[in-house]
């Protein structure tokens, strides 16, 4: 029955893509049939956690095409939890597109919906892969698939940023990971993930450095500096594309294969004590601080946004890095936490873009009283952002931040800090401005300010929904750190 | 009853080379161009259905030995045919045939009538040939098979509508001659030594003379004459051009089955007949190929980034991925020789497929340069969906049958702790995105001329053999019993045999 479900976790998405084709005339049939593909994949996904809670590793092989090494699927704590991140905010979005690409009339509407699915369907093949070739290879289809969505709009902006985007994740994946890979099966002879990690023994300090630098930088999809340019390209993709793939299934895809990679390659004590991490450790913690300062520069919301997240991701690395307790599993909450707050501001934006056309952070002055739901949601969602209670991203801040404590390393303690605090102004300042400031009285803007109104309906619920999801977050912290627990090798406490 | 089938099977080696080699006077005949193409179309695909009939029977490691006319070994002429022969044999008929059912429609536009019943039967010569190259276990005709395939070539290459198809041509003639000119004192010095042409007795007698100055002359002229027609770096003078200005569709089937044909004759002869001890050891051929192939990947992969012809670039990428199946061949190791045979399948595979979309595509601007077919993409989206996916599949993505290829040779690399080749071997395949996204974002970005603005897609009696090839560029990609499944055995084979 497992078996059963892990194959129809990535067929169906799939297939629900390809039944769209068959209905591009009619609209209304067309969305209904994407919103339950939604549903029924995200219903399959949860039927995972009995197994997985009783502690269970269900596993599938669906071909081998290179002798010994197999396309396989395995469930285990940290991919069932992105494949329900991803799927769960799968639904939300499909909803909040349909209201959005019908609301800006954007063209090619089923192309747009298939490639989502295929994304999707690629994504949680990345989440279930159990082995690094499985992995690259859903990893590749994840770039190509969502390539045609960064260049929807087909204008010279659109393929530009695209050429920007396909040519960053490439480069990287194949210059470098595919490269990490194989040299991981040449010294090990396997491929697989295994708690613990597959390299002790084979890999010598340098080694293991070199290696691990390697595949972080080859995960272009985390965005680490100097590789991270991609992301800001991205955005001109229409806004739900910003949301699921640029703030959930992508990046997320990202920093989730290096966290994989840390947990299940080398294995935490491995890269504790060759000190293996260091390298990217401080990559990611410059990455994190400058990026904060760069969104401060911004204007442009979903660039403000976009650096924002190249920001968020490397809390993650840094935890994949610290490789201890805390600091894996801050990074794993991180992935959940983040997804869920930075896929509200994006609905934000997009609902803001809609309802006014507005993308520039200077001229929504004074619009928090005209769209008060959609600035509300902005305001809870950054606040799980920032790391503050009583929202989901407090926890995995304060895990973070315990596990560099426990590392002893005060300085990166300092920059985790500092970037807060620089995620407070870039962030609040945008609600203040909304709420405090009056609305502009010149004719300048697009929209009379008096006819300003909350986007569609379909725009609002979810990012309602997904503000509401960062305070439920907060409550079930605990239940997220015994779930999370098994990912651990067994001697820690 | 049940006799007629099982003595249809014991024949099976010879009807494979007769199909072709009879229907192509029996073609001659017709001044109707489409009843030959009828014909022709019939004969390629049944040799099809041969090589798998073939293939089935020696699938898992078996051999057949035929005696052509009856008469025993080494004085007739044997057939021999274990797995490497097979998968040759199925990659020169089915994509022979694939090519030839697509042939109509694209020559009907550049060629009257009557010549065209000529030009099947040129094309059924040439894979006849080919096919003769592959069973044939006799040295000597090897040779011999050659010249008909290199004869048939120069003819298909000439027929190019480009007049710079003729001197293409010229130069392919003078370059094979002095190829098959050396190989054919190669095979005088082997024959002068132990008075055998049979391949399997060769390779017993061999060994007594492995000091003797004479055979070290013999396997310097056979290395050197058989590069000239593998279009091996440096010797790759002939092909951009031969392939740039041949007609059309015929490309498609030059680029997949004669350099491919001529590298099995290559692996054929240095690790059976020669010796891996001989060719490798003593004769330090590793030393020479493996800088050479890599520079020759490097070189061409750049050269092909350069190039403002869809045609002539693909035809400087083959010389790149020539490259790669020698270095797979030199690296001497398991992996590396999987790599070399799965790739000469599935390079077979792809650039044909790439070589007939366009060839489509051509079809309808008459022009393959890619200013011609900018945004192609949107007036022909089928031919150019299965250019894409073919495209993909030489870069090496996962989930296409270049990736399994490319995965081998750099294991093959790493296994030999040969770390410098391994990340030279990732740059190469970073140029081919380079080299295949320039012609996707013309065909896909760049707004269509202002002429081509409503050309329609493509015959269907070409885009279904495009697509077929895409499909099956997806296939071999995720299922690989059939070509890295063989080649492994081929390879523990090749190497045991040492």
């Amino acid at each position: 029955m497992t078996d059963i479900l892990l194959y129809a976790s990535f067929l169906v998405p799939l297939t629900g893509g390809l039944l769209l084709l068959t209905q591009k005339d009619s609209e209304n049939t067309r969305d209904v049939i994407s919103i339950i593909t939604a549903t029924i994949l995200f219903l399959i996904i949860l039927s995972f956690y009995p197994t997985v809670l009783a502690g269970n590793t269900p596993s599938v092989t669906l071909a081998e095409p290179i002798k010994g090494l197999g396309i396989v699927f395995t469930v285990e704590p940290l991919g069932l939890l992105f494949a329900t991140v991803a799927s769960g905010l799968w639904i939300l979005t499909t909803i909040y597109a349909v209201g959005y690409m019908r609301g800006a009339n954007e063209s090619n509407q089923t192309r747009f919906f298939l490639c989502f699915a295929i994304s999707i369907a690629a994504a949680i093949g990345i989440a279930f892969a159990g082995n690094l070739l499985t992995l690259f290879m859903f990893y590749e289809m994840l770039t190509l698939a969502t390539y045609p969505l960064v260049t929807h709009k087909g204008n010279e902006a659109a393929r530009q940023g695209g050429r920007v985007y396909l040519g960053i994740l490439m480069f990287t994946s194949i210059g470098f990971l595919l490269f990490a890979i194989l040299w991981t099966y040449s010294l090990t002879g396997t491929v697989e993930f295994k708690p613990g990690g597959i390299l002790r023994g084979h890999a010598s300090p340098t080694v293991a450095l070199i290696l691990l630098t390697l595949f972080a930088f080859g995960t272009g999809k985390a965005a680490l500096m100097p590789f991270h340019r991609w992301l800001p390209s991205a955005m001109v993709a229409p806004t739900p594309v910003s949301a699921l793939l640029h703030a959930v299934a992508v990046v997320k895809a990202g920093v989730f294969t290096v966290l994989k990679i840390t947990v299940y390659v080398f294995g935490i004590d491995f890269i504790a004590e060759t000190g293996a991490g260091t390298i990217i450790l401080w990559v990611a913690a410059f990455t994190l601080t400058a990026a904060s300062i760069i969104a401060l520069t911004k204007d442009n919301l979903k660039a403000r946004l976009a650096y924002s997240t190249v920001g968020q991701l490397s809390y993650v690395i840094v935890g994949a890095m610290l490789a201890n307790a805390a600091g894996i599993i801050g990074g794993a909450m991180q992935i959940a936490m983040h997804a869920m707050g930075k896929i509200t501001l994006f609905f934000c934006a997009g609902a803001i873009y809609v309802a006014t056309k507005k993308t520039e952070i200077s001229q929504l002055d004074g619009l928090g009283h005209r769209m008060p739901f959609t600035f509300a949601a902005f305001f809870v969602g950054s606040l799980s952002i920032i790391g503050l209670p009583p929202m989901g991203g407090a926890w995995s801040k304060w895990f973070l931040l315990i596990g560099s404590a426990d590392a002893e390393q005060w300085i990166l303690l300092g920059l985790l800090l500092l970037s807060s605090l620089l995620n407070v102004v870039y962030l609040l300042s945008i609600v203040g401005r909304a709420f405090f400031l009056p609305l502009p009285t010149d004719s300048a803007t697009p929209l009379p300010a008096e006819n300003i109104q909350e986007a569609p309906l379909n725009c609002v619920v979810p990012l309602c929904l997904t503000a509401t999801g960062c305070v439920v977050l907060f409550l079930f912290g605990d239940a997220l750190y015994d779930f999370l627990l098994p990912i651990l090798p067994k001697t820690e406490p | 009853m049940s006799q007629i089938p099982s003595q249809l099977v014991e024949q099976l080696p010879a009807v494979q080379l007769l199909l072709t080699l009879l229907a192509a006077p029996i073609c001659s005949m017709f001044r109707n161009g489409d009843l030959s193409w009828r014909i022709a179309t019939v004969a390629s695909w049944a040799s099809v259905a041969c090589a798998f009939a073939l293939l089935h029977q020696v699938w898992g490691g078996g051999s057949i030995s035929y005696e052509m006319g009856g008469w025993p070994p080494p004085w007739g002429i044997e057939v021999v045919i274990d797995e490497l022969t097979a998968i040759v044999l199925l990659l020169v008929t089915l994509f022979g045939a694939l090519v030839m059912t697509a042939l109509r429609k694209s020559l009907s536009s550049i060629m009257r009538h009557q010549r065209q019943s000529l030009y099947y039967t040129t094309f059924l010569l040439c894979m006849a040939s080919l096919i003769g190259i592959t069973i044939t276990g006799d040295a000597f005709n090897v040779l011999v098979f050659l010249e008909i395939s290199s004869l048939a070539t120069y003819t298909l290459i000439a027929r190019g509508r480009d007049r710079r198809a003729l001197t293409a041509a010229f130069r392919y003639l003078i370059m094979g001659t002095i190829g098959a000119t050396f190989i054919l004192i190669a095979i005088g010095f082997m024959y002068m030594l132990t008075g055998t042409l049979n391949m399997a007795d060769l390779s017993e007698r061999l060994p007594e003379h492995y000091d003797n100055k004479v055979l070290h002359a013999s396997f310097a002229f056979f290395t050197i004459g058989i590069a000239l027609k593998v279009a091996m770096f440096p010797l790759h003078y002939w092909l951009p051009n031969a392939y740039t200005y041949s007609p059309k569709a015929t490309t498609a089937f030059l680029a997949a089955t004669a350099t491919k044909v001529s590298l099995y004759v290559m692996i054929r002869f240095i690790f059976d007949v020669y010796g891996v001890e001989f060719a490798f050891g003593q004769m330090q051929l590793g030393t020479l190929l493996v800088p050479l192939s890599i520079a020759g990947i490097l070189v061409a992969s750049l050269t092909a980034v350069f190039q403002d012809d869809a045609k002539r670039l693909l035809a400087w990428s083959s010389v790149a991925q020539l490259g790669y199946m020698a270095l797979g061949m030199a690296l001497l190791n398991a992996n590396g020789l999987t790599s070399a045979v799965t790739h000469m399948f599935n390079h077979a595979m792809m650039k044909a497929g790439l070589f007939l979309a366009l060839a489509t595509m051509i079809y309808r601007t008459q022009s393959s340069s890619l200013a011609a077919l900018s945004g192609i993409g949107r007036t022909m989206p089928w031919t150019t969906g299965a250019f894409a996916i073919l495209g993909i599949g030489l870069i090496g993505v996962p989930f296409t049958a270049g990736f399994v290829s490319k995965w081998y040779l750099v294991s093959g690399a790493l296994d030999k702790d040969w770390l410098p080749v391994a990340i030279l071997l990732i740059i190469s395949s970073l140029m081919a995105i380079a080299y295949i996204g320039k012609m996707l974002d013309v065909m896909y970005f760049k707004p269509a001329p202002a002429e081509f603005a409503d050309i329609k897609e493509g015959p269907k009696s070409m885009l279904i053999p495009c697509w077929i090839f895409a499909l099956l560029t997806i296939y071999f990609g995720i299922d690989t019993r059939l070509t890295a499944g063989l080649a492994g055995r081929v390879a523990s084979n090749l190497l045991g045999a040492s």
